[in-house]
C-alpha cells in the first residue's frame, strides 16, 4: 500500500478500503524500519500525524474530503511548519521552532493532508547530494552507498523508499529535478511566482521555487493543485489564475513540438544518459509528437552565471544568521563583531560559507560589475535564447543530470566539479520557467535515468499531461528495501 | 588665516519617518512608542522564510514628499539591499533605492535673515529615496548588556539628498526647518525632532575664497535636532578652519557629533567605510506608476505654505502676520478650521497671534495636544467682537479654556462676564434710573450735560455688565432726548 501513488490512496481512502490512520500507521511503521538506513528524514511527527489523520478521517467520513485529505506527505526541511523544528539541515538552525507555517503548509494542512515530518537536504538547500546536511545524510534508496541527489535529497529519497505518499521539496538550481532523477521518482519545478514562497527558507530568492516530489507527473498535479496561487504575503507572487494541471493527463502527442537541445547532450554527459534520454524522445516520435533540434549557445555559461547569482543573493540572505535573535549563538564575550563572527563560524557548514564568500566577493565594490553584473547579463540572454526557441516548440527534453547517482564519497571534494554537474538543470531558474523530472530508463547497476520536460511559461499542464503520456508506457521499477 | 577666508560647503542627507499607519514591508502598526517589542511580527523582525510586501502608501507618500519639494518623480524604481551587520537590523540588510530613486531632482526656496539682512536662496534636492528604518539600541551599562527594541524596525524613511549648494550654518537650519514645513503641509510626516521623525547627516567642508573646487568633506553621522545641526556646522568649520591654517588636510571621514560637548568626533575614516554590497532585491518587484497614478497623488497633495499664504495675505492680513500662522502647521490648520466656524480672517488673526500665540512660547499649550477646539476658539472670538464678553474677559476666558477646555460661553456665564444685551432690561434700567434720580434728569434737561456720567454710572452698577457701555450710552441718551 505504501507504494502506491496519490490517486490510487484517494480511491482507497474514500472507498474505505483503509483509514487515514491505518495509512499514516503504515508509513510511520515503515519509517520506523527502513529510514534508519535511508536517513531520510530529519524530524518524525508522529502523534501529530495521526491526529491529523483522525481529522481527515472525520472529514473523509463526511464526503468532504478534497483530493490531500488524509494523504500522508513528507516536507522539505527548509519550509517553515509552525511548532514543528524547521532546521535547513544546519546547525545554526538546529533547535529554530517556527511560530508561523509557510503558506504552501497552511494550503496543505486546509485540504486536510497528514504531515509525517520533515525531510533531510543539503545545508540551506546548497548542494546536489545532501551530503552537506548537518543531520541526516541520505542514501539513495536504490544503492544505499549512492547520494540520493540534492538538495531535496530527503524529500526524493523518501518517495523513491516508500516512506511517503509524495512530498514538497523546493528547487533553486534543479534541488527538485536532479534527486527526483537519482531517486527514480517525479519531481517538478514550477514556474517562479506560481507557488509562494512565503515560509520558504530563502537560499536565492529570484530562483527558489516549491514544488512536489511524487510516484507520477499526475501525483505532481494534484499536489501543485493544491499548492499554486496568488499569495499577499509574497510580492512575487503570480496573480495569474491558476489552472487545473491534472487537466491535460491522457492528452495525445500527436503533433505537439518536442525541441532537442544539442548543446545539453554535449560532451560531460554520459553515454548511458544520453541514450536513455534520447530513446524517450524517439518514444515520443513514435506517439507522434514532432521532434525539431534547437540550440543554446549560452549554456556554456550557465553555471558561471547561476553560481553567481545564487552566491549573491544567498550571501545576503543567510546575513540574518548572527546569533542575535534566533539560531546559534556562540558563547564568546566581547564585540558584537566578535559574537557574529563566532555564531556565524561556528553555526554554518563549509558548503554554505563557500557560497557566502563567493557572493560576498561577486557583489563588493569593484567586482560587481565584473561577477554579478555579468551575470545579470547572462541571465538576460539565456531568458532571450529559451524564449526564441519556445516560438518554435512547446516542450524541451534534456537530461535531468550528465549522470546517475554517484558513490558517497565521489565528487564532494572538488566543488567545481560538483557544480558543473548542475548545468542541465540551472538555465530552468534562470529563466523561471517550468520543468518536470521523470525516470526514463536505468543504467546497467538498476540505477535510475532521469530526464527533463520544460514548458513554457505558466505551462505546467502540458508538461504534466506529457510526462503522463510517457510514464504510461514506462515499466517504473521501484527500489527494494 | 581666519574663518572669514573660507566659504563653507554644506549638503545634507536629511531622513524623515512617513506618517503610514503600518510600516513600509509588513502590516505592524508604525505608530511612535509602544511597549518594547509589541510592534513587530515575523517580517519586520526578520525570521527565516518571511518576504517583503511593499506598503503602497508609503510609496504614495514618498512621491508626495517628492513633490512638496519640487522634485520629478521616476516612474521606474528599484529597490536595492544595503547590506550590513548590526544588531538594530534584524535581516543584517536594509531595503532602499540606491540607483533608481522614487524622486529625482527637485528645488527648495529658503528665506532667512542674516545680520539684520533679508536673503533667499534656491537649494537643489539631488534625489529622494524611500528606505526602512533599524530598530534600536538600548544599552544597559550597569547590568554589561544591550537590548533591542524592533518597534521602529520597518517604519517607512524617506531621505532627502540635497546638492552641496549651503554656505552657512544658517541656511543648513533654515533648510532643514523649510522641508520640515513641506513634509507637514504634505501630510507625510510629522517631522518631531524628539522622536527622531527627522534627522540628518551633515556633510561639510571648506573651500578657500579663491579656490575652484570643494575641498575635503567630513559626513557628520545622525544630528538630530535643528540646534544641533547649526552647531554642529559651526564646529565642523572652525575645526577645519585650523587644520587647514595649520597647513594640514583635512581627512575624509564620517564624525558624530556630542551635544553635551558640542563637538564632532572622528567615527571611522574612508578606507574603513563600509561595503553594503548593494543589489536588487529580488523579493520586491520594482515599482512602476503610470501617469494616472502620478497625476491622481499630486492631485491629492493638499494647500501648501505658499498657496496658505497667499491665500491669507488675500484677506488683507500684512505678510508678517500671515507668516507666523502659516509657518506653523498646526496654528495654521487651526485658523483653517476657525474660519469654517467664523469668517473674520482679521480678528482670529489678531486673537491667534497674540493670545494664542502667546501661550504656546510660554509653554501653557502643547499644540500637538491642544485642550480646546478650534470651533470654542472662533466663537470666542466672535463673542468678543460682537461685544457679547469684553477683550479683556475674552483674554480670561482663553486661559481656562487652554488650561483645561470648554464651551467659551458657559465660562463667561459661570464667571458673570457674559454681556446680555437684553434692551428690554436696559430700557428698564434706565426707566428705574430716571425716576429715582429726578433732580440730576432735570440738571441735565436744563444743560448740565455733566451729570450724563452719574447717570450712566447707576445704570452699569444696574445692569452689571449685562450689556456694553456702548449700548446703555446710546439707550440711555435716547431716553433723555425724549424726555
Amino acid at each position: 500500500m505504501v507504494e502506491l501513488t496519490v490517486k490510487s490512496l484517494r480511491e482507497k481512502l474514500d472507498k474505505k478500503e483503509v483509514s487515514a490512520r491505518e495509512l499514516t500507521q503504515a508509513y510511520l511503521d515503515r519509517i520506523e524500519s527502513v529510514d534508519k538506513k535511508v536517513e531520510s528524514y530529519i524530524t518524525v511527527t508522529p502523534e501529530a500525524a495521526l491526529s491529523a489523520a483522525d481529522k481527515a478521517q472525520e472529514k473523509i467520513n463526511a464526503g468532504e474530503a478534497s483530493s490531500l485529505c488524509g494523504i500522508p506527505l513528507a516536507i522539505k526541511d527548509n519550509i517553515c511548519t509552525e511548532g514543528v523544528k524547521t532546521t535547513c539541515a544546519s546547525r545554526m538552525l538546529e533547535n529554530f521552532v517556527p511560530p508561523y507555517n509557510a503558506t504552501v503548509m497552511d494550503k496543505l494542512e486546509n485540504e486536510g493532508i497528514v504531515m509525517l515530518g520533515k525531510t533531510s537536504m543539503d545545508e540551506f538547500a546548497m548542494g546536489g547530494s545532501t551530503q552537506t546536511s548537518a543531520f541526516a545524510k541520505t542514501k539513495n534508496p536504490y544503492d544505499l552507498t549512492r547520494v540520493p541527489g540534492g538538495s531535496s535529497g530527503g524529500s526524493a529519497a523518501a518517495v523513491g523508499a516508500d516512506l511517503c505518499a509524495a512530498a514538497l521539496g523546493s528547487d533553486t538550481g534543479g534541488s527538485i529535478r536532479q534527486p527526483a532523477a537519482f531517486c527514480g521518482v517525479t519531481g517538478i519545478k514550477p514556474t517562479y511566482g506560481r507557488v509562494s514562497r512565503y515560509g520558504l527558507v530563502a537560499f536565492a530568492s529570484s530562483l527558489d521555487q516549491i514544488g512536489p516530489v511524487a510516484r507520477s507527473a499526475e501525483d505532481c498535479g494534484i499536489i501543485l493543485n493544491a499548492i499554486s496561487g496568488y499569495d499577499f504575503h509574497d510580492g512575487t507572487s503570480s496573480r495569474l489564475p491558476v489552472d487545473d494541471y491534472t487537466s491535460k493527463i491522457g492528452m495525445s502527442m500527436k503533433g505537439v513540438k518536442i525541441a532537442v537541445v544539442s548543446e545539453f547532450f554535449a560532451e560531460g554527459v554520459d553515454e548511458n544518459v544520453r541514450k536513455s534520454v534520447l530513446a524517450a524522445v524517439d518514444t515520443y516520435k513514435a506517439m507522434g509528437a514532432e521532434i525539431i533540434e534547437a540550440s543554446m549557445p549560452s549554456l556554456k555559461y550557465a553555471i558561471a552565471a547561476y553560481y553567481l547569482i545564487a552566491s549573491a543573493e544567498a550571501s545576503s540572505n543567510l546575513s540574518r544568521y548572527d546569533g542575535i535573535k534566533f539560531g546559534h549563538r556562540a558563547d564568546v564575550g566581547g564585540s558584537y563583531n566578535d559574537l557574529i563572527v563566532a555564531s556565524r563560524s561556528e553555526g554554518f557548514g563549509d558548503e554554505v560559507k563557500r557560497r557566502i564568500l563567493l557572493g560576498n566577493y561577486a557583489l563588493s565594490s569593484g567586482y560587481y560589475d565584473a561577477y554579478y553584473g555579468k551575470a545579470m547579463g547572462l541571465k538576460q540572454k539565456i531568458r532571450e535564447e529559451y524564449a526564441d526557441i519556445f516560438t518554435k516548440c512547446d516542450l524541451i527534453i534534456t537530461p535531468t543530470a550528465p549522470s546517475v547517482a554517484y558513490g558517497i564519497n565521489e565528487n564532494i571534494s572538488d566543488p567545481k566539479k560538483m557544480y558543473q554537474a548542475d548545468f542541465c538543470t540551472v538555465t530552468v531558474n534562470i529563466a523561471s520557467l517550468p520543468a518536470l523530472s521523470t525516470t526514463c530508463g536505468y543504467d546497467e547497476n538498476g540505477m535510475p535515468i532521469g530526464m527533463s520536460i520544460v514548458g513554457k511559461m505558466w505551462d505546467e499542464t502540458t508538461i504534466i499531461g506529457a510526462a503522463d503520456a510517457f510514464e504510461k508506457q514506462f515499466d517504473r521499477i521501484g527500489a527494494s528495501l | 588665516m581666519s574663518v572669514s577666508d573660507y566659504i563653507p560647503v554644506i549638503g545634507l542627507e536629511i531622513h524623515s519617518e512617513l506618517l503610514t499607519n503600518s510600516k513600509v514591508f509588513c502590516t505592524c502598526s508604525a505608530e511612535f512608542g509602544g511597549e518594547k517589542n509589541t510592534r513587530c511580527c515575523p517580517v519586520c523582525s526578520g525570521m527565516p522564510g518571511t518576504l517583503p510586501i511593499i506598503n503602497q502608501r508609503a510609496v504614495e507618500y514618498a512621491i508626495k514628499a517628492g513633490y512638496a519639494l519640487g522634485c520629478e518623480i521616476n516612474k521606474f524604481s528599484v529597490w536595492d539591499r544595503k547590506n550590513y551587520f548590526y544588531p538594530d537590523l534584524p535581516k543584517a540588510y536594509q531595503i532602499s533605492e540606491l540607483n533608481l530613486p522614487i524622486c529625482l531632482a527637485g528645488a527648495v526656496p529658503i528665506e532667512y535673515e542674516e545680520n539684520g539682512e533679508k536673503k533667499s536662496k534656491t537649494i537643489r534636492i539631488n534625489h529622494i529615496h524611500l528606505e526602512e528604518d533599524a530598530g534600536k539600541l538600548i544599552h544597559d551599562d550597569l547590568n554589561g548588556v544591550s537590548l533591542c527594541d524592533y518597534n521602529r524596525c520597518g517604519v517607512p524613511l524617506v531621505e532627502i539628498v540635497t546638492e552641496p549648494d549651503m554656505r552657512s550654518p544658517e541656511e543648513a537650519r533654515t533648510l532643514v526647518e523649510t522641508i520640515a514645513l513641506l513634509l507637514q503641509y504634505a501630510g507625510v510626516s510629522d517631522c518631531k525632532m524628539e522622536e527622531g521623525s527627522i534627522r540628518a547627516d551633515v556633510n561639510v567642508s571648506l573651500m578657500r575664497k579663491d579656490a575652484t573646487e570643494f575641498g575635503t568633506r567630513a559626513e557628520i553621522k545622525n544630528v538630530n535636532s535643528l540646534k544641533s545641526i547649526y552647531r554642529t556646522i559651526e564646529y565642523e568649520i572652525k575645526r577645519q578652519a585650523q587644520i587647514l591654517d595649520r597647513g594640514g588636510e583635512v581627512i575624509q571621514e564620517t564624525r558624530r557629533f556630542d551635544a553635551n560637548k558640542g563637538e564632532t568626533k572622528a567615527m571611522r575614516s574612508k578606507e574603513d567605510a563600509h561595503d553594503y554590497k548593494y543589489f536588487p532585491d529580488p523579493d520586491i518587484k520594482q515599482v512602476n506608476l503610470r501617469d494616472e497614478d502620478l497625476e491622481r497623488i499630486k492631485a491629492s497633495l493638499p494647500e501648501m505654505p505658499k498657496q496658505r499664504l497667499a491665500k491669507y495675505m488675500g484677506f488683507g492680513i500684512p505678510e508678517k502676520e500671515a507668516k507666523v500662522i502659516v509657518n506653523t502647521k498646526k496654528i495654521s490648520d487651526l485658523f483653517e478650521e476657525c474660519l469654517t466656524h467664523y469668517n473674520n480672517p482679521k480678528s482670529l488673526v489678531n486673537f491667534i497671534n497674540g493670545e494664542i500665540m502667546r501661550r504656546i512660547n510660554l509653554g501653557e499649550i502643547d499644540i500637538d495636544k491642544p485642550s480646546f477646539t478650534a470651533a470654542d476658539v472662533a466663537k470666542l472670538v466672535e463673542m468678543s467682537d460682537t461685544d457679547k464678553v469684553t477683550k479683556n474677559d475674552a483674554k480670561e476666558i482663553f486661559r481656562e479654556m487652554a488650561e483645561k477646555g470648554g464651551d467659551p460661553e458657559a465660562i463667561a456665564k459661570a464667571n458673570g462676564m457674559l454681556i446680555v444685551s437684553d434692551t428690554g432690561r436696559v430700557l428698564e434700567v434706565i426707566e428705574q434710573v430716571i425716576a429715582n434720580n429726578e433732580k440730576a434728569v432735570n440738571q441735565y434737561k436744563s444743560g448740565d450735560v455733566k451729570v450724563f456720567g452719574f447717570l450712566m454710572g447707576q445704570c452699569s452698577k444696574e445692569l452689571r455688565g449685562a450689556a456694553t457701555p456702548k449700548v446703555i450710552k446710546e439707550e440711555l441718551e435716547k431716553k433723555l432726548r425724549s424726555l
